[in-house]
């Protein structure tokens, strides 16, 4: 009998670890089938571009379908639940999928109707989110016809995806309003629930510096209670207030609401209970987690996505055989930040290891922690790499899943 | 590893103060860390949330984040912060004699 493997979720995990396995096992070996409810891929990482006119909607837009391999089904379907128990999904329409092996990849919702105001009032108009194809779309639009004034960047609690975003949504802003003659007209302020500009000590006062230097406003351990789109006032829950004219707020994200509707599956915000090392759930053995909607105490970024995706095939390929799970995720997560005025930093780091400056992935590499024009070329052209190279579950030369520690600086 | 007197008895803390083994507590010291962050009596409330606390600890390892507390212990996120004005993740967890919640990354 062939092992039936269903996939939950056609973004950069669900499809990446499809086309892995597809390579991996032949037709009569295993049927793979993916669920998502749309046939709309973004490249996420693109979003940051839209609002300032870097990039169009249609650029980082693909169908979800087209990137997965021949010999993968793919059902365009609403997952209303999982019934652990009777190794079933049941789908919006009534359909019910057995499998032998279930792999969560459905990312991380955004939840804005959870913070009091932020959908009210001026949303979409003055209140607005880039983490949204429509969010970024319109926040584009009012940058557009912004003429001074405070713009403020909340992020309103943790856990959220691509945490660097935020900040390099404030460089982008200090380069769009400086590019466009009106910086001196314009207040940025950021404002975050942590107590640093970043989560990582050496990294959050390398970032903490350079908002300085582009004269941000940092505002920290502020906890939004309520978005007064009306007033242009963020209120913390322990009253403190930020004023806006436009603001840019990340909402609180939970993992997918049919997590919560399959007893067992998730925890309190909607994650999947996972395994760091193994990708294994806590739920049941035959089911696997990758990306955003596990729990793991990694980024939720298609970099650690990508990284699990290595170790996920080796689990799920020993654990259908029946073998011991013995690959290990170590945390390994990179990322390009962009800075603004055509450059951008990288930083490399995993469960153990913060971000930390010197070159990657050996010392003759790219530098880390530090601009360059390099590194924003790199980022440029990742997005090249994600559609052919990423998706597709090929490795990408000299970026191996494991982090790299040549050309780290220690100490 | 410091250690510190709290209503007659000798406990385990961190740099920070708080609890390095949650079963050196009892209630009388939740009392006397309370007045000292500035909350002068422990309502019923508060005793739900620092009874919460404890139960998680034992359950999950770490204690909850406030988003976490205001989905699970039945009192909202508003009302945390009326209860434990300091951020109510780290005052309550003090006050409950469990270490400090790792938190999200």
């Amino acid at each position: 009998m062939a092992h039936r493997i269903v996939i939950l979720g056609a973004g950069t995990g669900g499809t990446l670890i499809a086309n892995r396995l597809r390579r991996r096992y032949g037709d009569a070996e295993a049927s793979i089938t993916v669920v998502d409810q749309d046939d709309v891929h973004v490249y996420q990482p693109g979003l940051l571009f839209v609002p300032f006119g870097l990039a169009r909607p249609d650029d980082i837009v693909r169908s979800r379908r087209d990137q997965l391999h021949k010999g993968i089904a793919y059902v365009q379907n609403p997952i209303d639940r999982v019934d652990i128990e009777a190794q079933t999904v049941h789908l919006g329409d009534g359909t019910e999928l057995g499998y032998d092996l279930l792999v969560v990849a459905t990312g991380a919702a955004l939840l804005p109707d959870e913070t009091e105001g932020l959908t009210g009032p001026g949303w979409g108009e003055k209140v607005h989110t880039f983490y949204t194809l429509e969010g970024a779309t319109a926040l584009a639009q009012s940058l557009d016809a912004f003429d001074g004034g405070t713009l403020a960047v909340n992020v309103v609690d943790m856990p959220i995806k691509c945490p660097v975003a935020p900040l390099e949504f404030c460089f982008l802003a200090d380069w769009f309003f400086t590019d466009r003659g009106i910086r001196d007209r314009v207040d940025i302020t950021y404002v975050t629930p942590l107590d640093a500009a970043f989560t990582k000590p050496v990294a959050a006062e390398r970032l903490g510096g350079m908002l300085q230097e582009r004269g941000i406003e940092l505002v920290t351990e502020f906890n939004t209670g309520e978005v007064d789109g009306e007033g242009g006032r963020l209120v913390s829950y322990d009253e403190r207030e930020v004023p806006f004219d436009v603001a840019a707020v990340i909402p609180l994200h939970g993992g997918q609401p049919y997590v919560g509707r399959s007893p067992g599956l998730g925890d309190e915000l909607d994650f999947v209970p996972t395994d760091p090392g193994t990708l294994q759930s806590a739920a049941a053995p035959n089911i696997f987690a990758l990306g955003d909607a596990t729990n793991v105490p990694a980024s939720k970024a298609g970099s650690v996505t990508h990284f699990e995706g290595d170790v996920l095939e080796e689990n799920i390929v020993r654990f259908l055989a029946g073998q011991d799970l013995d690959a290990s995720y170590d945390g390994h997560a990179n990322c390009f930040i962009e800075t603004g005025f055509g450059k951008a930093m990288l930083i490399d780091f995993n469960y153990e290891t913060e971000p930390l400056p010197g070159h990657f992935p050996t010392n003759v590499g790219m530098p880390l922690l530090k601009e360059s024009r390099l590194n924003h070329l790199g980022k440029l052209m990742f997005q090249w790499f994600y559609w052919h190279a990423l998706l597709p579950g090929r490795d990408i030369p000299g970026i191996g899943a494991d982090m790299p520690r040549a050309g780290k600086q220690t100490s | 590893m410091p250690t510190r007197t709290i209503a007659g008895s000798e406990v385990d803390v961190n740099d920070e103060g708080f609890f390095t083994d949650p079963s050196q507590w009892n209630e009388d010291m939740a009392v006397e860390l309370a007045k000292e962050s500035g909350i002068d009596e422990l309502t019923d409330p508060h005793w739900t949330v620092i009874h919460f606390m404890r139960k998680e600890y034992d359950d999950k390892g770490t204690g909850p984040t406030v988003r976490a507390l205001g989905k699970t212990s039945g009192v909202t996120v508003k009302e945390l912060y009326q209860l434990f004005p300091k951020g109510p993740a780290k005052m309550a967890a003090k006050i409950a004699g469990i270490p400090k919640p790792r938190g999200c990354i």
